[in-house]
């Protein structure tokens, strides 16, 4: 593949510390390595740019059922929105982007890695096929669990073995990558159009409640030692007084400490926390709680978050939270699609817009900010847009930019109509801090690298990790006085080298190198009692047989696969 | 105002695409530059000069250019689409999507036009002393912010979905209409000189319908409230008033319910 | 000795039954037995090794067809994609999603319309559904939990021979353990249909006029009055269907051609989505179309994920797509004479579309991808064998609830039959020969500035 030298950037990668140091970083064979180690590079010159990791995206709905439901029921989302074909495929659609468009433009965003954020077991051969249509970026998907059948009956007995058991079964049924849990309980009991407000309210006929699950699932995951901690959705998302309820379920991960070999530190990723933050009692008087959920978070290293930060687009919201997408659906009375699937899980997708002409909107974008902003440790709070719920992923530059500027916080809250009731219900407007470029990095590679896990591979610069390298003309020593500038800069690298390839140059795609698909296999002891259980539920439950939901080797695209021996 | 007049003289085998003719693009132009803006055929995109002659130049501006189309334009798409002031007249016919997402101006067709006329309008005048196909003044797919405003004015007959998810503007049929008018519409008023075939006002919420004729099969949802008054299109006349569709959503404004309204005259 | 293949899925309807077992011959040549399927399943695989062409058949001039060899029918099909300026490719419901995703790069690449048989079917679904959403479920939460079925314009018993027995009426699943005895069961069609003699209710639904009575449903829902009578159904019918349907504890409304193709189409499938989002307001409900082929509902999911709609797909400008049933739908094209070749691939447009823009398509050239002979083979200029899916092919279909099955092969195809996927492939890189050989020839043309190709 041949030898790379990206000359005289200002490096910055937080897995090493490197806080903007003018440094040469050498490539050979699609992994970097020490500069000596090199013959005769290719050389690209970085002077005057800052070079980070590719970026990791370490919550995304990008593929699968739900999203797919978002393109094809939105035609009006490709109306007159879609960009001009420019590299090998069309790219259509906004804020659900088609695949092609996926790939194409987190690769101009210079991100290489992208976790797709909740995969139904049951459609895992479309979750793959949509993968293999998504080109450059690295993908992994999450199965659910947090109201699969056999997780509820396994975790109401205390059974964390036999979970385990189930759930080293199924991320390699669905070649998955991480356990994920939606509004545990909740969605099963929007099988019966009902909900579970609450960590407390029991599950209709399971007898669990939420939080049950919720521990249950950070046993398991910390029993199993996988890359990723035990990812949340929490209970009761979406609504005024919620933040709550977030609370409450930070609490549970009190105690457990992570247990992997992955350099993770983490047992409860809760992700895009923005949309569990809110005080107040109705939309009437919803206010920012952010300082209490942050003073939480910075006081416990055991927790990870991103921010599900607002972007004040008109965008399409999907979800596994059923009931809290029937809501949604009753307050702007939209078009709404659904689907339960069987014993596992359910999906709601409704249009929606933020508007700055809308206080509740405004405050929301408020909200997101305020996390990052009061946030100590940004190698633990991630960017992101809850992608495509608060906003499209197109949009990451966007947040930046205001997470770096004061200037152009202000001048978007210049556009709110309800301004003087966003900043009373908010504390933005005391916020003065500007992030740094390294902080960026922390939030957008190094952190979530580090939280899936993943870090030896993604997410840094170190030799002998990927060669995924992204370029952006900014100068740390002489940034931009306009702020939109750093917008352009993130929005179009002008350089993203994955995998040792030149992929992006001057902003657009130049090269397809090969995507992977990450999943993870965990050995565990033969467990004759959940064989016998998965038998039993195929038999009887599911209506599709239990050799034909396991994911046929042939629908497997480029899998790279993490190994993780739980016997030992 | 500079007049464009632009004659189709060598008629396409398959059908036109012609987004380019509106007066916004036309304006500021001279003949040969117009006869360089793009069509397509298909997959084929050529100079709009292949197909068609041009006299004349645009104005300076949108609103200082008017175009004239000659020769039979019936399998001519897009015309005027999104345009945003001026005039187009078609001296015959034209096909679908004419006056597609305008927004200000005028379009006169002398003939008939096709289906997907006036879609997702906003502003402007779109005049046929034809009839119209179906989902004339409609939302486009997906699309549930329908017709804004504007007046769209049709001198014969209507196919189906007119005015569908209808937000506001006007609406007028000189003939009969077919099934579904108003369908999900929430605003905006459609008046139908002639008859309509049924489901007239379909999961409406809010919004007004006037039917000359009769309504052959009228929907279970609406509900006969009354008699009234009133002056549509200029003239003044009594009208069985309904109220419905009972069986959609309805907001209430000043703790009233608001419905929307069919009007059959008595 | 025989071979036994177990867990295979059945390439006929969209029930996709994924539990056949068929026997194969010691050789992997021949279908013995099929066990598990309706019928017309079974059929599918035993049909399969008669009446089969090796390779393809090229219309002579004096009428007759002519062998010719893959390579020259790809050559020739490239052409044809190449020339015309606006060519059609359509069909799709049965082939898998390999073979579609393989179809839209040539389609993207050609300059073509792409659309799938939803276009004369299950299209006016997609037409609701991007105005009105889709409360759905997959068919095992059916079978789970649900207590009141509701047959709205469909007769499963004929065209979903096992759709009642796996999914619907009478399974026992987790919640109904009574099976059949449990649920309440509504059909609703003009007809007394075999799938109506299972029926707890019958609504003799005047034809034509389902929107009606949805509406009239609606408003009893919300607590108003109705006529008399609607759509030829009595009001106290009316009143005592919505109350079963208000009192179910999960329901579900599976709805087939008689909504999506009587008048109206996609407003009395829309109108049912409106009932369905009402009904959620007291109790659980969910809706399904009843998708016909066993994977019709593939290319809708295909596509969207790689242009955001799910048919009739206008790729003619290259550079963007755009969608428009009524303009970019098969039917209407062939009708107004929007096309100028026609590209038939795993389905039987000759025998499905009405007389009219079947002629009006045979003026042009006309190519016909299918494994066996049918009515657009023996009218079109050329017909390119392939492998059959689900029986020689394996790859991913759609079942009618969206899920994905994987499809497996029994058998092979004869020899040097390709599938579709490949067969696409192969074309794909001849077209792409075609337009460099183009470049080549006029290096100095410079693509003209213009305004955007728009929607």
């Amino acid at each position: 593949m041949g030898e790379l030298i990206i000359k005289n950037g200002f490096v910055f990668d937080p897995l090493q510390e490197i806080k903007g140091d003018r440094m040469d970083i050498g490539i050979k064979d699609g992994r970097i390595v020490e500069t000596s180690a090199l013959s005769s590079p290719k050389t690209i010159d970085a002077a005057g740019m800052a070079v980070m990791a590719g970026g990791v995206d370490v919550h995304s709905h990008v593929v699968g059922p739900k999203v797919n439901v978002g393109r094809l029921f939105r035609p009006e989302d490709k109306l007159f929105k879609s960009p001009l074909k420019r590299c090998d495929r069309m790219e259509m659609g906004f804020s659900v982007p088609s695949t092609f468009k996926t790939g194409y433009d987190y690769a101009r965003m210079g991100y290489v890695f992208v976790n797709e954020a909740a995969m139904p077991p049951l459609h895992s051969p479309h979750v793959h096929e949509e993968i293999r249509d998504t080109p450059i970026i690295d993908n992994a998907a999450m199965p659910v669990f947090g109201n699969n059948w056999f997780t509820l009956e396994y975790l109401k007995n205390n059974e964390i073995e036999n979970n385990a058991a189930y759930t080293a079964w199924l991320l390699r049924a669905t070649r998955g990558f991480a356990i994920k849990v939606v509004n545990p309980g909740g969605t099963e009991a929007w099988g019966w159009g009902l909900n579970c407000e609450s960590i407390h309210d029991p599950v209709p006929y399971f007898d669990i409640t939420p939080a049950k699950i919720i521990t249950g699932l950070i046993e398991t995951n910390e029993f199993l030692g996988l890359p990723h901690s035990m990812h949340l959705h929490c209970n009761n998302l979406g609504n005024p007084g919620n933040y709550v309820d977030a609370l409450d379920s930070f609490k549970l991960a009190e105690g457990y400490t992570a247990k992997n070999t992955f350099g993770r530190d983490q047992v409860l990723h809760m992700t895009h926390v923005q949309f569990s933050s809110y005080g107040g009692d109705s939309w009437r008087n919803i206010d920012s709680q952010t300082k209490e959920i942050m003073d939480y978070v910075n006081a416990h290293d055991n927790i990870t978050i991103d921010i599900g930060q607002v972007t004040l687009d008109e965008t399409t919201t999907m979800t596994a939270d059923g009931p809290f997408e029937h809501h949604l659906r009753s307050l702007n009375n939209l078009k709404w699609a659904n689907t339960d699937v069987e014993l596992e899980t359910a999906a709601g997708i409704v249009p929606y817009i933020y508007s700055p002409n809308v206080k509740v909107s405004t405050i929301q974008w408020a909200i997101g900010l305020e996390l990052a902003l009061y946030s100590n440790d940004l190698m633990r709070t991630f960017i992101t847009t809850d992608h495509p719920n608060a906003g499209p992923f197109i949009r990451y530059p966007r947040v930046i930019k205001w997470l770096m500027s004061r200037a152009a916080r202000d001048e978007t809250m210049k556009t709110f109509k309800w301004l003087d009731r966003t900043i009373e219900s908010t504390t933005i407007d005391s916020i003065d801090r500007e992030l740094t470029l390294y902080e960026i990095a922390q939030m957008t590679r190094a952190g979530p690298a580090k939280a899936l896990g993943i870090s030896n591979i993604y997410g840094g610069l170190a030799p002998g990790m990927d060669a995924n390298v992204a370029i952006y003309a900014l100068n740390p020593e002489d940034m931009p006085s306009d702020p939109d500038m750093i917008e352009n800069a993130f929005s179009r690298c002008a350089y993203l080298v994955k995998d040792g390839i030149v992929t992006v140059r001057d902003g657009e795609v130049v090269a397809e190198p090969a995507k992977r698909t990450v999943w993870v296999d965990v050995k565990v002891p033969e467990n004759a009692q959940v064989q016998r259980d998965i038998y039993e539920h195929f038999l009887r439950h599911y209506s599709v047989g239990v050799e034909n939901y396991q994911l046929f080797e042939a629908n497997l695209h480029n899998p790279r696969v993490i190994e993780v021996d739980s016997t030992q | 105002m500079k007049t464009v007049t632009i004659t189709l003289a060598n008629p396409p085998e398959l059908y036109l695409e012609g987004q380019n003719i509106t007066p916004d693009n036309f304006a500021g132009k001279k003949a040969a530059e117009i006869a360089t803006l793009d069509v397509w055929e298909g997959k084929l995109k050529s100079p709009l000069g292949k197909y068609f002659t041009v006299e004349g130049e645009g104005g300076a501006t949108a609103a200082d250019t008017k175009i004239v189309l000659r020769g039979d334009c019936t399998r001519v798409k897009r015309i005027g689409q999104q345009m945003t002031a001026g005039e187009i007249v078609v001296e015959g016919n034209a096909d679908m999507y004419i006056g597609g997402w305008m927004k200000g101006g005028k379009i006169h067709v002398k003939g008939n036009v096709d289906s997907f006329c006036g879609i997702g309008m906003e502003g402007g005048e779109l005049i046929i002393d034809g009839n119209a196909g179906h989902h004339l003044g409609s939302s486009p797919r997906g699309e549930w912010r329908g017709m804004q405003g504007g007046l769209i004015r049709v001198a014969g007959d209507a196919g189906n979905d007119t005015a569908t998810f209808i937000n506001g503007g006007t609406i007028i049929i000189g003939g009969n209409a077919d099934i579904h008018v108003s369908t999900h519409g929430e605003g905006g008023t459609v008046i139908i000189k002639g008859d309509a075939k049924g489901r007239v006002g379909g999961q409406m919420v809010k919004g007004d319908i006037f039917v000359y004729g009769t309504i052959e099969y009228p929907l279970p949802g609406f509900q006969l409230v009354g008699e009234v008054e009133q002056e549509v299109d200029g003239a003044t006349a009594r009208f069985a008033h309904y109220i419905g569709d009972l069986g959609e959503r309805h907001p209430v404004s000043r703790g009233k319910t608001v419905y929307a309204n069919i009007y059959t005259r008595l | 000795m025989a071979k036994k293949i177990e867990n295979v899925g059945c390439p006929f309807c969209g029930v996709c039954c994924d539990d056949l077992v068929v026997t194969v011959s010691d050789d992997g040549k021949k279908i013995l037995e099929v066990e598990n399927s309706c019928i017309i399943g079974s059929t599918v695989f035993h049909r399969a090794m008669s009446e089969r062409h090796t390779l393809p058949r090229l219309r002579q001039p004096d009428g007759t067809f002519k062998e010719i060899s893959y390579d020259e029918a790809i050559d020739y099909t490239a052409k044809v994609l190449h020339n015309a300026k606006k060519p059609l490719i359509y069909g799709f419901g049965s082939t898998n999603c390999e073979g579609m995703a393989a179809a839209a790069k040539v389609a993207e690449q050609a300059g073509a319309v792409l659309d799938n048989c939803a276009s004369i079917c299950h299209g006016s679904s997609f037409l609701a559904i991007f105005d009105n959403g889709y409360p759905s479920c997959t068919l095992g939460e059916v079978k789970n939990r649900a207590d009141v079925i509701v047959y709205w314009g469909a007769n499963p018993a004929h065209a979903h021979p096992r759709h009642m027995s796996r999914y619907s009426i009478f399974p026992r699943g987790f919640f109904t353990g009574k099976g059949h005895k449990g649920r309440k069961i509504i059909v609703i069609d003009p007809r007394h249909t075999d799938t109506a003699q299972v029926a707890d209710i019958h609504l003799q639904v005047q034809q034509g006029h389902d929107y009606d009575l949805f509406d009239a449903f609606r408003t009893v829902v919300r607590g108003h009055d109705i006529p008399d009578v609607v759509a030829g159904v009595k009001k106290e019918q009316i009143i005592e269907a919505v109350d079963i349907m208000k009192k179910a504890r999960f329901g579900t409304i599976f709805y087939g051609m008689g909504l999506c193709h009587s008048d109206g189409r996609n407003h009395n499938v829309d109108i049912a989505i409106s009932l369905t989002r009402d009904l959620n307001d007291f109790t659980k409900w969910t809706i399904m179309a009843m998708r016909g082929h066993y994977n019709i509902t593939g290319p809708g999911a295909v596509w969207s994920w790689q242009y955001g709609f799910p048919y009739c797909l206008d790729l003619t400008k290259r550079d963007i797509a755009h969608m428009n049933p009524g303009e970019t739908s098969s039917v209407d094209l062939a009708m107004r004479e929007e096309v100028d070749a026609f590209i038939n691939i795993g389905t039987d447009a000759a025998a499905h579309f009405p007389i009219e823009p079947v002629k009006r398509l045979r003026k042009h050239p006309w190519i016909t991808i299918d494994p066996h002979p049918n009515m657009a083979t023996e009218i079109s200029d050329l017909h390119i064998p392939v492998g059959i899916v689900g029986v020689e092919v394996p790859g991913i279909v759609y079942r009618m609830d969206n899920v994905p099955i994987q499809y497996r092969n029994v058998i092979e195809p004869p020899e040097g039959v390709p599938s579709d996927e490949e067969l696409f492939e192969r074309i794909y890189e001849r077209l792409c020969e075609l337009e460099a050989e183009d470049a080549a020839r006029e290096p100095a043309k410079a693509a003209p500035e213009g305004a955007r190709a728009g929607e």
